[in-house]
C-alpha cells in the first residue's frame, strides 16, 4: 500500500523535475544572450556556438544547471571546509546560529503554551501579543535589530540567534496551546481517578498527545529559523554566512556563487526538515504507533 | 464600578512609580544588557500583573466578554509602551540603541511626506501588485493541477518541499533580472506568495466530503459547476488562510528584496540607509508604518473572510 503510494508519486515528480530542467537550459539561451550574443557571432554563429556560449560562460544572466552543480562541487567538495572559499564553512555559520535559535525558540514556545494551558488569564493576555508579534514583517528588519542588538555586547551567534528565536517561537508556541488541549475530557477524568498531579497530568498524557502537533510546528519552525538566520546576515560588513553569499554575490556580479549558495541552503532546510520526520517516525515507534 | 476603578488607577500608578523608580537607576557598564534583560522582564511581569487584575475587575462587574477581550490586551501594550518610555528616558538610553515612544512619535508626524513617499514606493507598487499575481498564479495553477492529476502528483510533492526552503535568497538574482526598481521587489513577492497559495488551494479544493461530491454527481454537475457551486466555497478558508499568510509574505518579500538595491525610495531602503546614519527614530517609524500597513491588509483579510465564509463554524454563534 505505502509503496504504490510513493511509486504514485515518484513518476510525476521526476517527470515535473524533467520538464523544469529542460525549461531552464532553454531559458538560459535568450537571457544569457546579452552577454553572449558578441561572442557567438565572433564565432560565427550557429546552434553549436550558441549552445556553448549560452551554457558555458563564465558570469551569465541565468546559469545553466550543470554549471550550479560544478560550483557547488568546486566550493564544498574541493577546498578545506574551514577556508573562507569553501561553502561547507559558510553553511557550518548559518546553520549553528539556525541551530541555537531553532532551539531557543522551541523552548520559549512549549514554555508559553504550558503556562497558556495551565493559567487562564495568561491565554487573554498574552495571546493577543503572541499574534500581534508576528504582524510585524520581522524578517525585513531583521538587518537592523542586529546592528542594534550587536551594539549592546552581546555574542555575535546569539543576536543572529534571535531572530530564528523570534520567529520559531509562534509555531511552537500556537501547535503546543492546540496539542496541550488535544486530550478529551475521558482521558483527563481517567488522570483525575488515578489522582494524577497536574505535572503528572502534563508528562504523562498532554505532552504525549501533542507530539504531532509539535512535530508538525518544528518541521515549519526550523525552515524558518534558517530563512530567519540567512537574512540576519545580510546587513553590511557580514563577512561570513550564507546571506553574506549571497549579498557579496550580487554586489560583485557572482551570479555562479549566488545560485550555488542558494541550492546549498535549500538542500540544508530539506535535510532539517527531513531530519524532523525521521525523529517523529521515531517518537512514534516509541510510543507505540503502528505505521 | 467605583472600587474597581480606584482599584485599578491605584495599580497602574504603583507601576508607573516602580518604573520611574527603577529608571534612575544608571545601567552598568559593560553588563548592562543584562539589566536591560532584567527590565525588559519585569515590565512584562508587571503588565501582565495588571492585565490579571482588570480581568479579573471586569468579571466581577460581570463586563461583556467582547470588552475584557479589547481592553485587556490594549492595556497590556499601554502599560508597555509606559515602560518602555520611562526606561529610555531615565536610563539616559542613546538614541542610536532604543529611541522612546515619543520620539518615535514625533519623528512619525515630521517626516510624513518622505514615510508617505516610501509606502507607495513598497506597499502600492510592489506588495499588492505582486500579492495579487502571485496569489492569482497560485490559484490558477491549483485549478490546472485540479484537472490534470498527473500535474497534481508531480507538482504538490514540489510545492510543498519549495514552500520550505528559505525563497528570500533569490531576491539578488531577482534584482539582477528586473532592475533595481520595483518591478524586481513584485517579482520577489510573486515568487514568495505563489507555493503557498497552491498548496493551500490544493488542499482547500479536497475539502468538501464525499457526500457532497456525490451529491453533486446525482445532480448531473458537470467540473465546473461543482466547482464553483461546491469545492471552491468549501475551500474558501484554506484559501484566506493562504491570502493571510501571504500578506506577512509579501511584505518581507518586497522589503529584503530591497536590501540588494534599490532607487533611493522605499521603506527598505529607508531602513537600511538610516541604520548606517543612527537615525534609529526613522527606522522605528518606518516599523511602525509597517505594522500598521500590516495590520490593516490582514484586518481587512479577516473582514472579508468572515463575509464570505459566514458559514464556517468558527463563526458560528
Amino acid at each position: 500500500m505505502r509503496i504504490d503510494a510513493a511509486r504514485g508519486h515518484a513518476v510525476p515528480v521526476a517527470v515535473v523535475c524533467l520538464v523544469i530542467l529542460v525549461l531552464w537550459y532553454l531559458a538560459a539561451i535568450p537571457m544569457n544572450a546579452v552577454v553572449t550574443q558578441p561572442k557567438i557571432d565572433a564565432a560565427g554563429g550557429g546552434l553549436y556556438n550558441t549552445l556553448l556560449f549560452s551554457w558555458n560562460h563564465e558570469r551569465p544572466v541565468l546559469p545553466a544547471p550543470h554549471q550550479v552543480a560544478q560550483e557547488i562541487w568546486k566550493t564544498v567538495f574541493m577546498v578545506a571546509p574551514w577556508k573562507v572559499k569553501s561553502l561547507v564553512y559558510h553553511l557550518w555559520i548559518t546553520l549553528s546560529s539556525t541551530l541555537v535559535g531553532f532551539v531557543l525558540g522551541t523552548l520559549l514556545g512549549i514554555s508559553l503554551a504550558i503556562g497558556i494551558v495551565h493559567v487562564g488569564s495568561l491565554e487573554k493576555s498574552l495571546m493577543p501579543w503572541i499574534i500581534a508579534s508576528q504582524t510585524i514583517p520581522i524578517l525585513a528588519i531583521a538587518p537592523m535589530l542586529i546592528v542594534v542588538l550587536g551594539k549592546t555586547g552581546l555574542p555575535d551567534i546569539f543576536t543572529k540567534a534571535s531572530i530564528s528565536t523570534y520567529l520559531c517561537f509562534f509555531p511552537v508556541a500556537i501547535g503546543m496551546v492546540k496539542g496541550l488541549r488535544s486530550p478529551d475530557k475521558l482521558q483527563l477524568d481517567l488522570m483525575r481517578t488515578y489522582n494524577a498531579s497536574a505535572a503528572q497530568v502534563l508528562w504523562k498524557l498532554r505532552f504525549p498527545a501533542a507530539m504531532p502537533f509539535l512535530f508538525a510546528s518544528l518541521k515549519v519552525s526550523v525552515a524558518i529559523a534558517l530563512t530567519g538566520a540567512i537574512v540576519a546576515e545580510l546587513p553590511t560588513g557580514a563577512v561570513s554566512g550564507i546571506g553574506a553569499r549571497l549579498l557579496q554575490g550580487s554586489y560583485y556580479g557572482q551570479t555562479l556563487q549566488i545560485w550555488a549558495a542558494l541550492f546549498v541552503a535549500a538542500f540544508a532546510a530539506a535535510t532539517l526538515v527531513w531530519l524532523l520526520g525521521a525523529f517523529e517516525r521515531m517518537s512514534w515507534k516509541r510510543m507505540g504507533v503502528k505505521t | 464600578m467605583m472600587r474597581a476603578l480606584i482599584t485599578f488607577t491605584l495599580l497602574f500608578i504603583a507601576a508607573i512609580s516602580s518604573y520611574f523608580g527603577f529608571s534612575l537607576v544608571e545601567p552598568l557598564q559593560g553588563s548592562y544588557w543584562l539589566l536591560s534583560l532584567i527590565f525588559v522582564l519585569l515590565s512584562w511581569a508587571l503588565a501582565w500583573a495588571i492585565g490579571w487584575v482588570v480581568d479579573a475587575v471586569l468579571a466581577i462587574m460581570k463586563a461583556p466578554i467582547r470588552l475584557s477581550n479589547f481592553l485587556v490586551p490594549a492595556l497590556f501594550g499601554l502599560t508597555i509602551i509606559i515602560a518602555w518610555e520611562y526606561y529610555v528616558k531615565g536610563s539616559h538610553i542613546p538614541l542610536v540603541l532604543l529611541p522612546a515612544p515619543t520620539q518615535i512619535g514625533a519623528k512619525f508626524l515630521s517626516a510624513l511626506p518622505i514615510l508617505g513617499a516610501d509606502f507607495v514606493q513598497t506597499i502600492l507598487r510592489a506588495v499588492i501588485p505582486g500579492w495579487l499575481m502571485g496569489c492569482g498564479a497560485g490559484f490558477l495553477v491549483a485549478l490546472l493541477c485540479d484537472r490534470n492529476d498527473f500535474l497534481r502528483r508531480g507538482l504538490l510533492p514540489l510545492g510543498n518541499l519549495v514552500a520550505a526552503l528559505p525563497i528570500v535568497g533569490v531576491a539578488p538574482i531577482l534584482v539582477m533580472w528586473f532592475g533595481f526598481d520595483w518591478p524586481s521587489k513584485a517579482a520577489m513577492v510573486v515568487v514568495m506568495t505563489f507555493f503557498p497559495m497552491l498548496i493551500n488551494t490544493l488542499a482547500g479544493l479536497n475539502a468538501s466530503g464525499h457526500m457532497e461530491r456525490d451529491l453533486m454527481k446525482s445532480y448531473g454537475a458537470d467540473w465546473l459547476t461543482t466547482l464553483v457551486k461546491l469545492r471552491l466555497p468549501a475551500a474558501m478558508p484554506f484559501i484566506f488562510n493562504a491570502l493571510k499568510i501571504n500578506s506577512t509574505l509579501a511584505m518581507i518579500g518586497a522589503i529584503v528584496a530591497e536590501f540588494f538595491g534599490t532607487p533611493i525610495v522605499g521603506m527598505g531602503f529607508r531602513m537600511s540607509t538610516e541604520v548606517g546614519r543612527q537615525g534609529l527614530d526613522m527606522v522605528w517609524s518606518e516599523i511602525l508604518v509597517a505594522a500598521i500597513a500590516g495590520s490593516t491588509f490582514y484586518g481587512l483579510l479577516t473582514l472579508s473572510e468572515r463575509a464570505v465564509t459566514f458559514w464556517h463554524p468558527s463563526y458560528r454563534k
